[in-house]
């Protein structure tokens, strides 16, 4: 009935969303605030190394980092999303919502004022900062044994908000230079992105996703409820443990690039299931590839609407993100 | 006959509140075994143990000879197949979706389903009758449809045991009866051991082989209906008042509750 058709359906699903991938992609390297011609721009990207103009520069080493930093930090949060839905059996579940994002950003913020600049070890506190938030928003919605839904979000808002305050305390605090942008790690942006902060991120995201991708089976048995996919077989306990322990990793590390970007783990995995259904092992690939998409756009569209300069690419997330939040919590509680 | 299912002295409490104490008993295989008592008399508890997902504290449970904790978990869930009590109702997945994931205790983390999986999963759902709903989707289904969906799923486990916990609870009279005699089928055809949580005790007679009276988390009385449902055992456990005749279709007790005559179910001594 679907055994082979799996295989070509994840091919069928993951190819078209490739090209769009790829399409945004190349498209983000043509748009930004100084007007470049196309021409100019493609003459850059074909001669690449040959000419030091200063449009080979800004294409080379300041847009494409950019746009490949949208892909990766996009790709991270929608699945970083699909995942905690899983999980916690909520659709409302997403990094930044349930405080994720806001103790990583702590967690960064706190590694750079005791003296650390290089990204791995940003990534290290950030993912102290995250576990501790994670742990926190468990500890205060788990009444005894049960997540209830309600009590989660609440709790991880709360929780959002209090990083938010202790994010703005640092930066006042501090007359450390690095931290001098308070709009990045509130807001979420992606203008900073470097060469090498790329390329790290890429090597920490993609063996993470490849673990995510190997539990796809086990996120469909634990949609069916943790005592049915115990008795198929599933070691619950541990299963949701590796799984909060990477995504919570792939979180704190973008966020320590983009600082917050909230929503982005809402738009992309819920319209997938809509369009795709349930099946994660076809969700896993296409979150990623949509994520990606989703947030090179809005990226793009961050740096094309102000006549004047650009806005952070978070605007644009919470201006969409936020309606769907409000109108997937109205439908659940109906 | 092999056991298919041994208990030995066991216990559970939740906190102080003790729910089993010294719970004994065995399932042979291929019996159809029915789990009966008043409300909170241990009887999901126990159900849980024998599944696997609560570990006992004190005592044994023993799967075909093999002490539960000894088995893994993918190696349980290839004996003893689960339908539970409150199953998830929201979930998108089609019903073919469903059946399939019973496979996986017999598949590796990346494996795809092989023909065979899939035949399997094609004659568990034309077992329960639900092959025509096979790409509807779970959240759109009766209760019925929903309750022989879940039975599919366990009966593509492919496992010597089935346990299910009131799995005609919120189903009307007709369906309630195709339950009962789907695994009635199960176990002649398959040589499946049913045990089952009931709450219809004229069911319970007329089905099992054999039956157990949880009371306070004791066993009250376990044995052939007739010897079962005396008067001086089923009417204490229960607390109310009932009237045992004949059944007119076979030769089990037939229990007609007496209205106004409740009592409560005392704890036993």
């Amino acid at each position: 009935m679907q055994s082979a058709p799996l295989l070509k359906r994840i091919i069928f699903v993951s190819a078209p969303l490739a090209l769009v991938l790829l399409l945004a992609a190349v498209t983000g390297l043509f748009v930004g605030t100084t007007d470049q011609s196309i021409a100019k721009v493609l003459s850059a990207i074909i001669s690449r190394g040959c000419s030091n103009s200063t449009v080979s520069e800004i294409v080379w080493s300041i847009r494409l980092p950019r746009v490949v930093l949208a892909m990766l930090a996009g790709a991270a949060l929608s699945l970083g999303g699909l995942v905690f839905q899983a999980l916690l059996r909520n659709p409302l579940a997403e990094p930044y919502i349930l405080g994720i994002s806001g103790g990583s950003a702590v967690g960064a913020l706190s590694g750079i004022l005791l003296g650390f600049s290089q990204l791995w070890g940003l990534a290290f506190f950030s993912f102290g900062g995250s576990l501790a938030a994670l742990l926190l928003i468990l500890a205060i919605a788990s009444g005894g044994m049960i997540l209830r839904k309600d009590s989660l979000i609440l709790a991880g808002v709360m929780v959002n908000a209090f990083c938010g305050a202790i994010i703005i305390f640092l930066i006042s605090l501090s007359s450390n230079t690095q931290v001098f942008n308070i709009l990045f790690w509130l807001m979420g942006d992606l203008s900073m992105a470097s060469t090498t902060q790329v390329i790290i991120l890429a090597a920490l995201l993609i063996p993470c996703s490849i673990v995510i991708y190997s539990f796809a089976k086990p996120m469909n048995l634990l949609m069916m409820g943790e005592e049915l996919a115990g008795n198929m077989g599933l070691n619950v306990r541990t299963t949701s443990l590796i799984l909060l322990l990477v995504t919570s990793l792939m979180v704190s590390a973008t966020v320590c690039c983009t600082g917050l970007l909230g929503f982005v783990g809402l738009v992309m995995p819920h319209l997938l299931r809509l369009l795709l259904g349930p099946d994660h092992r076809v969700l896993v690939p296409a979150c990623i590839l949509g994520g990606g998409t989703y947030l090179v756009l809005c990226d793009m569209m961050a740096r094309v609407l102000p006549p004047h300069g650009e806005m952070p690419a978070g605007v644009i997330t919470a201006m969409i993100g936020a309606p769907l939040f409000i109108s997937l919590l109205w439908r659940s509680k109906r | 006959m092999r056991q298919a299912v041994a208990v030995h002295d066991l216990s559970i409490s939740y906190g102080k509140r003790p729910i089993l104490r010294d719970v004994a008993f065995s399932v042979a295989e291929g019996e159809y075994f029915v789990i009966i008592g008043p409300n909170g008399s241990g009887k999901t508890t126990l159900v849980k143990v024998i599944s696997g997902s609560l570990k006992p504290q004190t005592g044994r449970v023993e799967i075909v000879g093999r002490s539960i904790e000894a088995i893994a978990r993918r190696e349980l869930a290839r004996a003893v197949a689960l339908v539970p009590q409150h199953a998830p109702v929201d979930v998108p997945f089609t019903t073919a979706e469903v059946v399939l994931m019973g496979r996986s205790p017999h598949l590796g983390l990346l494996s795809i389903e092989s023909r065979e999986d899939m035949e399997i999963v094609e004659q568990s759902m034309r077992f329960t009758n639900v092959e025509h709903l096979a790409r509807s989707r779970l959240d759109q289904l009766s209760a019925g449809e929903r309750q022989r969906v879940l039975i599919a799923r366990a009966v593509c486990q492919r496992a010597g045991t089935i346990v299910l916990d009131e799995p005609t609870a919120s189903l009307d009279i007709a369906h309630q009866m195709h339950i009962m005699d789907l695994m009635e089928k199960l176990r002649r055809e398959q040589g499946v051991t049913v045990i089952m949580v009931s709450h219809d005790l004229n069911l319970a007679a007329m089905y099992a082989n054999r039956i157990l009276l949880l009371n306070h988390g004791k066993v009250a009385r376990i044995g052939t209906a007739d010897e079962v449902f005396q008067p001086g055992v089923i009417e204490p456990a229960y607390g109310c008042s009932l009237l045992i005749d004949r059944n007119p279709l076979r030769e089990v007790p037939r229990l007609t509750p007496v209205p106004g005559e409740f009592t409560g179910s005392g704890p036993v001594k």
